[in-house]
């Protein structure tokens, strides 16, 4: 069976300069990326900022071009951005943005951004869309009086629905959402987790779930994938990369999120600053925040391989036969 | 919770400086003008916030506000954004704009700080009181180097001017944790990250020795290890400094483990109050409630969330009744027509809530997630 998506170890190099005359240096957002999501699976990319999670969200849907590697949707390649092939691929796989009061037009009511996907994807009669924008609005839990509502006339879990209604208009096959809950407070949040949890189960929906939040993750993700400077360190279902975490730095970053009930001692606290994607260390880029750090960890780049049962990690200390480190 | 190292330190503390871990708690349960016979004759409460009210344009945002921090207290105020939380000590320390209209009283131990003249104020702000906020990039002056910032403080607060301020801020640059400060100190505040900004912060913040730090959602920028820092840094610094802190978060969380007491705010109003401990395994508002079960849990079986339906009320069109009501699971008929008072309960909390949730533990999976981690 082929995976819905399929990306084959994506690169995508900024250049930066510092300062006006400074010669540009390369920052290398995603080095490396592979990974696959199935029909109906949903993965999860978490990292902290300038992990390069949100690019590597763009380089899927094709908004930022691969200068390297592949991607595949449906086992064909990503057709070049802005083509029409591309865009009328779009409707199949949509996004769904942080922010949901820049995501949508203020000056245009709910029910016309609504329609606006079918009529750029030229989908249905007017009465069919019209029928449709009621559908997708029941369904995301939006009242049909707020039809002509304005943006800002909603609330920000409100919007939020909006922004994933839009998203659903086209009946697509893939989201990618990036952050989609990190602006809601706590309460709202857990109705928008539970709308998407719902999509996902009713329609099938393949998601890419972009988060820094990994109680999020793991309540909406069937797989995870932990990304630390622009490559993925450790990968496995939500489950178990939660509760027996391998690689060091995603064992700080589980360790690290607070929860009621657990004291703040046995946390590890990891020093040091995440680096600077311009300024890469040597060998394994976690390498100068982490406790186990041995000379190979500073000279070479670990690979990520297998390293038990449905998980892998780039690691050098982890092997299938040694697949625990000490926790701290 | 368990015991543990910094606990029991803190433990140790109180009873050297007689601070209020032990009974501080104690005296918020007395009755109203009842006071615990200890604290009445050795100690007082370092900020009394009585009957707080606060309207914009005529629209009340705060609808009377009863708080007392204790010295050395930790406090932590939690609440969904726009329940009040941060304009209760904007208003309490005069930073609010003028067209605010504020009433009640503010006492810093004697003195009184609603509508005090502003030099007065300003002698407390920053030097018996300081604050620190979400987003330190923007808290920070961009255009002057971070030493000149943080000796411009000590200047202000301790009239320590030349090589005794400059010395003095690489002292505090070096505890909150600023990596090879003495090369630091003539940097800009864009050359440090977000974490180090937020040190930074803190160390100004630290400069005029405050008894009181009210750190505003001091961590809901920071990424999740730097996050973890900065909780950390903060618990020692009050641990070591003997300074109270106001913790003001939406993450129950990080309050939790920061935190002494909670108070829990909804529409302008605590709703309910008490011991950390207590409030986590029984909350009893059913606001509390909902926020603790929305929270995604990490471990133990995955469950379908359970959110609070609606959304904050609008204060220009508050719900008859509690405003809670609209959203609550128990809501009966009183609930729509009388508003709640904040009552002492027996068990120690103050709750403003008519037909609570019945006292039964919240977090049945905490023997398990301990189990996990040790």
């Amino acid at each position: 069976m082929t995976a819905l998506l399929e990306a084959d170890s994506l690169v995508r190099i900024y250049e930066t300069r510092r300062g006006l005359l400074a010669r540009p240096t390369p920052v290398r957002a995603v080095d490396g990326v592979s990974l696959q999501v199935a029909a109906g699976e949903t993965l999860g990319v978490v990292g902290e900022s300038g992990s390069g999670k949100s690019t590597l969200g763009r380089m899927l849907l094709g908004i930022d071009a691969a200068q390297d590697g592949a991607v595949r949707i449906g086992g064909k390649p990503m057709p070049a951005f802005g083509s029409p092939d591309w865009r009328a691929l779009r409707a199949r796989i949509q996004m769904i943005y942080q922010d949901p009061l820049s995501a949508l037009d203020r000056r245009l009511g709910i029910a016309d951004q609504l329609r606006e996907p079918l009529e750029i994807h030229q989908i249905g009669t007017t009465n069919d869309r019209n029928q449709r924008v009621h559908d997708v609005m029941h369904s995301v839990g939006l009242r049909p009086d707020q039809a002509d509502k304005f943006p800002h006339e909603l609330s920000g879990g409100q919007r939020q629905r909006v922004v994933i209604a839009r998203a659903l208009m086209t009946d697509p096959d893939l989201l990618v959402c990036d952050e989609p809950v990190s602006a809601l407070d706590v309460s709202i949040q857990a109705q928008v987790v539970n709308l998407l949890a719902d999509l996902q189960r009713e329609k099938g929906l393949g998601m890419v779930f972009i988060s820094h939040d990994l109680k999020v993750v793991r309540n909406l993700c069937d797989r995870v994938a932990v990304m630390y400077l622009g490559r993925i360190v450790e990968e496995g279902s939500a489950d178990e990369i939660f509760a027996y975490p391998k690689h060091p730095y995603t064992q700080a970053l589980v360790s690290s999120v607070p929860q009621p009930g657990r004291a703040l001692t046995r946390r590890i606290i990891l020093q040091g600053e995440p680096p600077d994607p311009a300024n890469r260390p040597a060998g394994c880029a976690f390498h100068p925040r982490c406790q186990h750090a041995e000379d190979i960890c500073r000279r070479d780049v670990p690979q990520l391989r297998k390293v038990a049962r449905d998980r892998n990690a780039a690691c050098h200390l982890l092997t299938p036969s040694n697949a625990a480190l000490p926790l701290a | 919770m368990p015991r543990t190292g910094p606990a029991k330190a803190d433990r140790c503390r109180a009873r050297l400086y007689k601070l209020p871990r032990l009974f501080g708690s104690q005296a918020h349960r007395a009755r109203p003008g009842e006071l615990h016979p200890i604290r009445k004759k050795k100690m007082s409460n370092l900020i009394e916030i009585r009957d707080l009210r606060v309207a914009f344009d005529g629209v009340a945002v705060l609808h009377g506000i009863d708080l007392d921090v204790a010295p050395g207290e930790a406090l932590g105020l939690v609440g969904e954004s726009g329940c009040g939380k941060s304009v209760t000590w904007l208003a309490a320390l005069g930073l609010l704009p003028d067209k605010a209209h504020i009433t009640g009283s503010v006492r810093l131990e004697t003195q009184e700080l609603s509508g005090a003249p502003r030099q007065a104020l300003e002698r407390i702000r920053g030097g018996r009181i300081a604050m620190i906020f979400q987003d330190p990039s923007s808290a920070l002056n961009p255009v002057i180097r971070v030493g000149r910032q943080i000796c411009e403080a000590l200047k202000l607060h301790r009239r320590l001017t030349g090589a005794a301020a400059k010395t003095e801020a690489l002292r505090l640059m070096d505890l909150v944790g600023i990596p090879d400060a003495r090369n630091r100190f003539d940097l800009y505040t864009h050359e440090f990250s977000g974490g180090q900004a937020q040190r930074l912060m803190i160390a100004i913040a630290l400069a005029g020795e405050p008894d009181l730090l009210i750190a505003d959602e001091p961590t809901t920028a920071l990424d999740a290890t730097i996050q973890a820092q900065i909780l950390d840094l903060l618990v020692t610094l009050r641990r070591e400094m003997a300074m109270a802190m106001v913790f003001i978060s939406h993450d129950l969380a990080a309050v939790s483990q920061v935190c002494e007491r909670v108070c829990v705010m909804y529409a302008g109003k605590i709703v309910e109050q008490g011991p950390v401990t207590q409030l986590f395994n029984a909350p009893r508002h059913p606001y509390t409630r909902g926020l603790f079960d929305a929270i995604p849990r990490l471990t133990g079986p995955r469950q379908r969330l359970i959110p609070i339906p609606g959304t904050v009320p609008d204060p220009r069109h508050l719900p008859d009744g509690c405003p809670f009501s609209p959203r609550c699971a128990r809501v009966q008929s009183f609930c729509t027509t009388q508003r709640p008072d904040l009552l002492p309960q027996p068990d120690g909390r103050q709750l403003a809530c008519a037909y609570p949730v019945p006292l039964a533990p919240i977090a049945k999976n905490t023997a398990q997630k301990q189990k996990i981690y040790q």
